[in-house]
Parts: C-alpha cells; sequence; structure tokens
C-alpha cells in the first residue's frame, strides 16, 4: 500500500521544495509538485490543467492525499476533485493542512504504509502538534500557531527511560527522525526524547541532536517499554548508518 | 436579442472586450488591496475564452458557459478562476439544455452562479469580495421578474444591482482572500471582484438590449 501525495502550491518552487524535503524522509512515497501556472515557465497561480495531471500521475491505485498552500489553490483542488469520476474521488483526500508540515508528516505515514485517511490524518495533525513552548527559542510565541489544548494528563503509569549517545556521523537528521517518528506512531507508548513529541518527526529533527550528543528518552503507556528498547536499538545501531 | 446560443457567446465576447478594457482599472484596484493581479488574469483568462470560441459549435447557452468556465479554470491563475470558473459552470447547469433563456431562466443561472461562488470561495454579503456584487443581482433579478420583466430587463436589473454591489464594498473591511491580510487597511477600495463582477454582468445585459 502505498499513497501518493500532490502539493499544490502557487508558486512551482515551493511546490518543487516540498516534494524535495518530504522526499527526503519517504524515499518510496510518489509525491508529485503542481505549482504554479501552466504557463513555460509557470507564473504564480494555480492550474486546474496541473493539478488535475498530478492526481493522476501520484494515483497508483492507494489513494491520494492533496496539500495546498494558500486559499485559491484550496479552491483550484477543490475543483479539480468535482470533475473526477466518483470512483477516482473516492480515493482522493483534501485535509486542512499547513502544507510544509502537513507534507512531510504526510510522507512519513505514507512510507510506513498508511491508508489514505490515516496519511490524511497525519497532516492535519501535524501543525497542531507542534508545541510553540517547546520550540524556544526556535519561534515566538507570537509567530507559532496557537495549536490545539493539551487534554489534561491522563493516568500514565510509571515512566520508562533510557539514555544513549548519538554515534552516527549524521546525528539524528530527517532519515532517523523519520525512522523513529514512525515506528513510535505504531506503538501505544506516549514517547517524549529530549522533551519532545516522538513522534513529531519536524519537532526531533528540531532538537538538531549531532553525533556525541546524548539522547534521553521517556515512554508511558502500555507499550512504554517496547518503545525504549526500539529506540536504544536503533541509536546503538547508529540508525544503520555504522 | 433572444438569450440563446449566439447571446451567449456574444456575451463572453463582450467580457473579453469589456475586461480588456479595464484591464488596467482592475490591476490599480487590486494594487490597493491584494497582489495587482486580478485585471492582467481576467484578461488572460477572457482572451483564451475567446481563442475557444473561435473553434465554434457551441449550440446553447449553456455550451458556451461550460466551455468559458474550463477555460477560466485552467488559464486565470489567481483565485477568479475557480470562482468564475464554478460560476459559469453552476450558471451552466442550471440552464441544462435550454435553448432559449427567459426570465426566470435568468434568475435560475444567476441564483446558482451566486450560490457556487459562496460554496467555492465560503464568502458571504459584507467580506468585500465578488460575493457583494453577485447576491444583490439575484435579488434584483428576483423581484424584476416577479414583477414581469422579460429576461434582458431582468439582466438589466442584475446588472445595476452588482454595480452599485461593487460599489458599496469601498468601505468595507475584508475578511476573505489576500485582501483579508490588510486587516482595516483594505477599507477606502473597491473590491476588484466585486467590480469584475459587476462588468460581466452588465456585458450580458448589453447584449441582451442588443438589436440582432
Amino acid at each position: 500500500m502505498t499513497v501518493g501525495l500532490v502539493i499544490v502550491s502557487h508558486s512551482s518552487k515551493i511546490a518543487e521544495g516540498v516534494v524535495e524535503l518530504a522526499g527526503q524522509m519517504a524515499p518510496n512515497v510518489l509525491i508529485v509538485p503542481a505549482g504554479g501556472t501552466a504557463d513555460s515557465p509557470p507564473r504564480i497561480g494555480t492550474s486546474l490543467e496541473k493539478v488535475q495531471k498530478g492526481l493522476v500521475e501520484a494515483d497508483q491505485g492507494d489513494g491520494v492525499v492533496v496539500l495546498t498552500d494558500l486559499g485559491s489553490a484550496v479552491m483550484t483542488a477543490e475543483m479539480t476533485l468535482e470533475f473526477l469520476a466518483q470512483d477516482a474521488r473516492s480515493r482522493i483526500r483534501l485535509p486542512r493542512a499547513a502544507l510544509v508540515e502537513g507534507a512531510v508528516a504526510a510522507a512519513v505515514r505514507a512510507q510506513s504504509g498508511g491508508t489514505v485517511d490515516e496519511v490524511a490524518a497525519e497532516a492535519e495533525a501535524a501543525v497542531v502538534s507542534i508545541d510553540p513552548e517547546s520550540l524556544e527559542p526556535f519561534v515566538s510565541h507570537g509567530a507559532a500557531a496557537p495549536g490545539i489544548p493539551v487534554p489534561a494528563d491522563k493516568p500514565r503509569g510509571t515512566p520508562v527511560r533510557g539514555a544513549w549517545t548519538i554515534r552516527n556521523k549524521m546525528g539524528l537528521h530527517a532519515r532517523p527522525a523519520a525512522v523513529i517518528a514512525r515506528a513510535l506512531t505504531d506503538l501505544d507508548a506516549e514517547v517524549t526524547i529530549n522533551g519532545v513529541d516522538g513522534k513529531s518527526v519536524m519537532l526531533l529533527m528540531s532538537l538538531a541532536l549531532g553525533a556525541g550528543s546524548e539522547l534521553q528518552a521517556e515512554a508511558t503507556g502500555p507499550q512504554a517499554r517496547a518503545a525504549i528498547d526500539y529506540i536504544g536499538r536503533e541509536v546503538e545501531d547508529g540508525f544503520g548508518e555504522l | 436579442m433572444a438569450l440563446n446560443a449566439q447571446w451567449a457567446e456574444a456575451w463572453l465576447r463582450e467580457c473579453a472586450r469589456v475586461l480588456a478594457e479595464h484591464r488596467t482599472e482592475l490591476i490599480e484596484l487590486d494594487r490597493a488591496i491584494g497582489d495587482a493581479d486580478h485585471g492582467e488574469n481576467m484578461h488572460r483568462g477572457f482572451s483564451a475564452v475567446l481563442t475557444k470560441l473561435d473553434d465554434g459549435g457551441q449550440e446553447t447557452p449553456a455550451a458556451a458557459l461550460k466551455l468559458a468556465a474550463m477555460t477560466l479554470m485552467s488559464t486565470v491563475g489567481g483565485a477568479a478562476g475557480p470562482l468564475y470558473g464554478t460560476a459559469f459552470l453552476r450558471a451552466a447547469t442550471a440552464l441544462g439544455d435550454e435553448r432559449e433563456v427567459g426570465a426566470s431562466g435568468v434568475v435560475g443561472f444567476l441564483t446558482a452562479a451566486r450560490d457556487g461562488v459562496v460554496a467555492r470561495g465560503k464568502a458571504e454579503p459584507g467580506d468585500k469580495t465578488m460575493v457583494d456584487a453577485w447576491t444583490p443581482a439575484v435579488e434584483a433579478a428576483g423581484t424584476a421578474e416577479a414583477a414581469g420583466a422579460t429576461a434582458a430587463e431582468a439582466l438589466k436589473a442584475a446588472a445595476n444591482a452588482a454595480q452599485a454591489g461593487a460599489a458599496g464594498t469601498e468601505p468595507l473591511i475584508a475578511r476573505k482572500g489576500r485582501a483579508s491580510y490588510l486587516g482595516e487597511r483594505s477599507a477606502g477600495h473597491r473590491d476588484p471582484g466585486a467590480v469584475s463582477t459587476a462588468l460581466i454582468l452588465q456585458a450580458a445585459a448589453d447584449i441582451a438590449e442588443r438589436e440582432q
């Protein structure tokens, strides 16, 4: 099962850039840019024709998630869906997601074999999973999205902890961050790594943990032990890069 | 003239002429509160419609309007593409196979077009968008039709109301689209989309009034 992605932006460069970035974390996912108008060279704008072609290209039968930037990109994507046959349309999702964060999160989920609904849900959750407090000093509170209030603490049990030194030369870069986030998503456990949500690729990358730095993980929930063991194995193995 | 396929084609050609004529004005309006491309985009879109019309073969008003819808959606580029595309497409659907549109048909296709714009853009009257021209146009056409107006008179009432509606966007603060990023600074300028809507409906009325 591989869900494809289509990136609709007013700018062809943004669409291609998002494809490049998200592709780093999901090498087997087909991500198609549909940016700018259909002119050559493309102008700033969106094109029904381009989005239509993108959808055809990205649809391998398991569905397509469409990520868009500003307002009229959404309208163009909606129009494109209206023109599709019911069968094709039923495999396509247009989540309410921020373009960059949504595309990265969706690509990671698609890479691990998510259904089209799971991939779309992941895209929608991406922005609100970024907690401004934990991103300090990277963003100011004023500039960050308000997000969704964190639910009140539920009973979590005794946390399981682990700490390891990162051995691979590149540190916790995009690919390992995606590997960890993907694996943790499938486990029934709440995991923080150096204080951030271990299931968020973006937050793991924002830690900028290089070779020699210490990775501290803390997990609660039924599969907390499995989560900690998994992280430990990956770090010790240098994420397969040693 | 009767509101048949020839009228629809002549209307679209008149749109292209009028939008070329008002290209700079729309650009200036959009420069004030948007990204200065509305005039250029509309001009480009309707120029492409002209080329498509030259291929001929539109037997009903709906066929001509649908052709325009598809062309605008692929050539305009900005928000006006999907919005006018939806408007013309829904209008075409409302007209169905009708060969000649009467007054109630005018009300029907204007209503469908307006509803399409509202659904696509999710704007309401007062948001400083083209809805502020479409909505009074629909209401005026309905009132005229109820009073026994001809199709051409209903279109004329719609065009006049759209013109007034567009003028009425001047003091409003934008709540949709790029102009909304300006907040209160968007007040003091007419909305370019409302102005182009008024031009398009005026073109429809002018052609309807014309002797064949």
